[in-house]
């Protein structure tokens, strides 16, 4: 790893300072950033340690009745949080989900808003072409092993896939990113945060240089009851997901009242399936419905020559992850 | 924590075997084999390794002040150096082992402040004022801990490189049980895991990776302990104790 400077912020405003440094980055958690530093991935040459500001550790009721997880929170705490575990079962099971036990012990809820992708060619800097790693050097993963790619929203310069399991159960639940950083402080929905790669898939998200993440709000909880994460992995544990989905629904009756649908491992973001939604807003959860529904969310699908098998893939999950969330078994389309 | 109540609970069945001399005829031989000292003498007055061309210029030391098994440490550090070659360049506790050094394989979970953490994604500097565990202090006053005389009575390793971290992580798992913690396979998260069943086990485990593939009486050592079967010394096992499995 190359040499690194580093300094502890004390505070918000201390940290969003520091940053200005040229080279500088935070650090909360580290276990992305400093296994991309040791891959020569990202080379920082300081690091702003934010672990240490009173505060953003913290999960609290809001006035509305949501929460707001603190974004220094580890990912573990998060997940066996009594409001996140009573409330947001789904957040909390997309929690457990990812890594070890050990790297949720570590891994903060702002750095798992920011993990970088997983694709080999990105992490791999033998490889000179990645146009996320080194703008305009091209994409080897179009020609190359493109199994674990993206098959929505991806462009001609990137397929890569956001690699978050919180993140897509975040999409679901319509959360919210507070930021703090030079221009003061804003508020980001989450479904601008994470961005498309598009002609610049250098960048992941919308935040600005020097915004430092300081909570994620959660609306007031209309899911408890019914919810559910699945991931479909290449092994049961400890591993991304080939793809992921998020189902939380409201039922009046048979009728769905509102449903929500995200999904992981198929897209640049966390891909919240409207259209599939729609079709399932006011109408009986049927199976022949649900199976509509999951082909809308997956007609925009774009595959690559090694993971055609994602585009039916993740409309068995939508299908299995909805019935699941209904309280019904199972069910594959 | 729970390490140390564990060690207090031991019992005296299974005192500590007295094989210290293997690991100080390791780091003899080390420090014979290295340009004259032993790695973690080196960084007392080290002037740093000249960096690759087209890396910065280095960093100097710092003074970093560790907790380690109740006793601290003063080091000087430049801020790269992780927690792992902290403990053990530095610090001179070769206990946590180096595997992958990408938190892939957990060779090297140590506890901090009593929660597992893989101490090779994690920069020294920043744990200073907490308290360290590692596997060299899961033993106390001479006694093996339960969790340490369950793998020896299921015989859960083979080469043993990656029992360090398995048995902090197992350590660990334990308590977080104990308090309520839910995983992947609970099949609900608003209430508390019902069953340690094998699979618990397994999922929570999962950051261990063993290449021997001792898994099986991995799982069996630690159910003993949870069910409390090592403690009194006379846990269920068939002599290799797959039959726990």
């Amino acid at each position: 790893m190359d040499a690194i400077s580093y300094e502890r912020a004390g505070d918000i405003a201390g940290a969003v300072r520091a940053v200005q440094q040229p080279g500088a980055v935070f650090i909360g958690g580290g276990t992305n950033l400093l296994d991309l530093m040791k891959g020569g991935v990202t080379r920082p040459g300081r690091l702003i340690d934010i672990t240490h500001i009173r505060g953003l550790d913290t999960i609290t009721t809001l006035p509305d009745g949501g929460i707001r997880i603190g974004a220094l929170v580890r990912n573990s705490d998060a997940a066996n949080h009594a409001l996140v575990r009573e409330q947001y079962p789904l957040l909390s099971q997309a929690f457990l989900a990812g890594a070890s036990a050990q790297l949720r012990n570590m891994a903060t809820v702002g750095g798992n808003l920011l993990q970088r992708t997983r694709c080999g060619y990105f992490y791999d800097t033998a490889f000179t072409q990645c146009n996320k790693r080194t703008p305009g050097s091209g994409c080897a993963a179009l020609d190359g092993h493109n199994r674990t790619h993206a098959i929505l929203g991806a462009s001609a310069q990137c397929i890569a896939v956001n690699p978050s399991d919180m993140s897509v159960a975040l999409a679901a639940l319509d959360a919210v990113v507070r930021v703090s950083g030079p221009a003061g402080e804003r508020t980001i929905a989450f479904a601008d945060f994470h961005r498309l790669p598009g002609d610049r898939p250098e960048l992941d998200t919308t935040l600005q240089p020097g915004e430092l993440i300081t909570a994620v709000d959660l609306p007031p909880a209309l899911f408890s009851a019914r919810s559910h994460y699945l991931k479909v992995r290449d092994r049961a544990s400890y591993a991304f997901a080939l793809v992921s989905v998020a189902a939380a629904l409201q039922m009046d009756g048979e009728r769905v009242k509102t449903a929500r649908i995200a999904l992981g491992g198929v897209a640049h973001k966390p891909w919240r399936a409207s259209a599939a939604e729609q079709m399932l807003d006011g109408r009986p959860l049927t199976q022949a419905t649900l199976r509509d529904a999951a082909a809308a969310a997956l007609r925009d699908a774009r595959p690559q020559h090694d993971n055609r098998f994602k585009v039916q893939l993740a409309q068995r999950a939508i299908v299995r992850a909805v019935n699941q969330a209904a309280g019904r078994a199972g069910g594959v389309a | 924590m729970s390490s140390n109540k564990e060690c207090q609970d031991s019992g005296d069945k299974n005192a500590t075997p007295r094989r210290p001399a293997r690991r100080r005829f390791l780091q003899s031989a080390a420090a014979a084999a290295t340009v004259g000292a032993a790695p973690h003498l080196r960084a007392q007055d080290q002037s740093p390794s000249a960096p690759p061309a087209q890396a910065r210029d280095a960093v100097p030391p710092r003074p970093v002040t560790l907790t380690i098994n109740g006793r601290a440490y003063a080091l000087r550090l430049e801020p790269r150096v992780t927690l792992l070659d902290a403990l053990r360049e530095y610090a001179g506790l070769m206990g946590t082992k180096k595997g992958c050094d990408r938190g892939q394989c957990g060779a090297c979970t140590v506890l901090a402040d009593g929660r597992r953490i893989n101490s090779c994604l994690t920069l020294a500097v920043m744990h200073e004022g907490e308290h360290i565990t590692t596997v060299e202090g899961l033993a106390a006053n001479g006694a093996l801990s339960p969790m340490q005389r369950a793998f020896i009575e299921h015989d859960a390793f083979q080469c043993g490189y990656c029992t360090p971290g398995q048995l902090c992580s197992a350590t660990a798992l334990l308590s977080e049980f104990r308090d309520g913690a839910a995983s992947t396979v609970t099949a609900d998260v608003r209430r508390r895991p019902a069953q340690f069943s094998d699979d618990e086990i397994r999922e929570r485990m999962s950051g261990n990776i063993c290449r021997c593939g001792a898994y099986a009486n991995i799982v069996a050592a630690v159910r003993a302990v949870h069910e409390g079967g090592s403690q009194s010394g006379s846990a269920a096992s068939d002599g290799n104790g797959t039959g726990n499995a």
